[in-house]
């Protein structure tokens, strides 16, 4: 038994001519928030649909709590709390009904705190799937998906196209379910504020391959952001050793670096450049710097 | 207990908060032998990650400002006030250097800034007696 609830092995995964996902290796911690970033098509919904054995690996393997939820999906997916994407829920059902079918596949659907979410959540149960708001929507799926207390939370874009109203109850939820000791939540997100703000460890995927994975924390204090002044305007932006990005116009540009910046000072040094302002960058910025430099 | 986090600046998280119960401790807003939040109630109130607040508590307690008892929370320290003038000054220190770091871009001396720190002081003054 490993302390890691999520381990990817060189998981590969085509869909035709498109690789979706390339040789994709990390784990995920128990007890951790893991936040999954990317760009669209960057492979993020087809790496958490592995986890929940929804797609087999082409190559390489998936291991969720040291199973495979292929091979034992009734081992497996009974501990997972899942929220797709398009949530993908029974539009003809009630509320009510829909609580009720769910909760007859997980035996240790918790009644009481299902009715607890409803009224935190203000949902009225007899309304049908297909009349509720897209917040209301998040709302049920994230209570689908929570209400058998899972040890492990994936969540597709839990956020996206939602209100700040609706985002802060997903988030809470996200915190309410590691804060139980022990329980792992992976979720994808576009809002890289978000995921700065909740999670503790970072994956950021880019065309199917793993760009970097750590803690948060290093992934920050790794990356460094500098604004510096050059003598000459130019107007391409200069090619800097150990750079990762260079935004900018004429006199001033913005430096993003990754890990050790010295040949990136010896640069400034040797063009008559100075520093103007340096700064931990956010994960946004650091996102940006990564996949669009 | 109100704290607020900023992403915009790149404060690490549990640094925002610590600096933040330090200023609520030293001004007085949370007085000694006041219990702070449970890490899940203040992770769920602020929408961090718990862990985050654990570290901030975990600083906090070994720079003095907060015990914490076994079984029953963490509460502001009672030793806390020999610390506050020192505390004080810190946090004052902080805004003063991020200050002179801003004049220094705009090409003032020290001299300029202090008879602006003296004028914009008299005017605050005349105000508080409003």
């Amino acid at each position: 038994m490993t302390d890691n609830v999520i381990d990817l092995r060189s998981l590969s995964r085509a869909f035709g001519k498109k690789q979706a996902l390339q040789n994709v290796t990390f784990s995920v911690p128990k007890g951790s928030v893991f936040g999954l970033v990317g760009e669209n098509r960057a492979g993020k919904t087809t790496l958490l649909k592995h986890a929940f054995g929804l797609l087999k690996a082409s190559s390489g393997s998936i291991a969720v709590f040291d199973l495979d939820p292929v091979q034992e999906p009734a081992a497996v997916l009974g501990r997972i709390g899942y929220l797709s994407e398009d949530r993908d829920l029974p539009t003809w059902m009630r509320v009510d009904q829909l609580m009720h079918y769910r909760s007859a596949f997980y035996p240790s659907w918790d009644h009481d705190y299902a009715k607890e979410l409803v009224t935190m959540f203000d949902l009225d149960v007899k309304q049908r799937i297909r009349s509720l708001s897209r917040g209301q929507l998040a709302r049920v799926g994230l209570l689908l998906a929570i209400a058998h207390r899972p040890e492990l939370l994936l969540l597709d874009e839990p956020s996206s196209g939602l209100d700040p109203v609706v985002r802060r109850d997903i988030l809470a939820a996200i915190i309410r379910t590691v804060a139980d000791e022990g329980r792992t939540v992976l979720f994808s997100s576009h809002l890289l504020d978000e995921v700065q703000r909740v999670s503790d460890h970072v994956a950021m995927l880019h065309g199917g391959q793993l760009l970097l994975c750590d803690r948060l924390e290093a992934v920050l204090s790794q990356h460094s952001r500098w604004t510096i002044r050059l003598p000459d305007r130019i107007q391409v932006a200069p090619n800097i050793p150990g750079g990762v990005s260079c935004r900018g116009e004429g006199h001033e540009w913005s430096v993003v670096c990754n890990g050790r910046h010295e040949q990136f000072q010896r640069w400034l040094l040797e063009h008559n450049g100075k520093v103007i302002e340096q700064a931990t960058p956010s994960l946004d910025e650091i996102f940006v710097a990564r996949v669009g430099g | 207990m109100q704290i607020r986090i900023s992403q915009n600046d790149g404060t690490p998280i549990y640094q925002q908060v610590v600096s933040q119960v330090r200023l609520l401790v030293s001004s007085g807003r949370l007085a000694e032998g006041q219990q702070l939040p449970a890490v899940r109630k203040l992770a769920e109130q602020l929408l961090i990650n718990p862990n985050t607040v654990a570290r901030a508590y975990r600083e906090l307690e070994s720079a003095g400002i907060v015990v914490s008892r076994r079984g029953s929370g963490v509460f502001v320290s009672d030793s806390c006030s020999p610390l506050s003038r020192r505390e004080k000054n810190r946090i004052l220190n902080d805004r003063i250097d991020a200050l002179l770091a801003e004049a220094v871009q705009l090409d003032f001396d020290l001299e300029n800034v202090v008879t602006l720190v003296r004028q914009r002081g008299l005017r605050f003054c005349k105000g508080e007696k409003k």
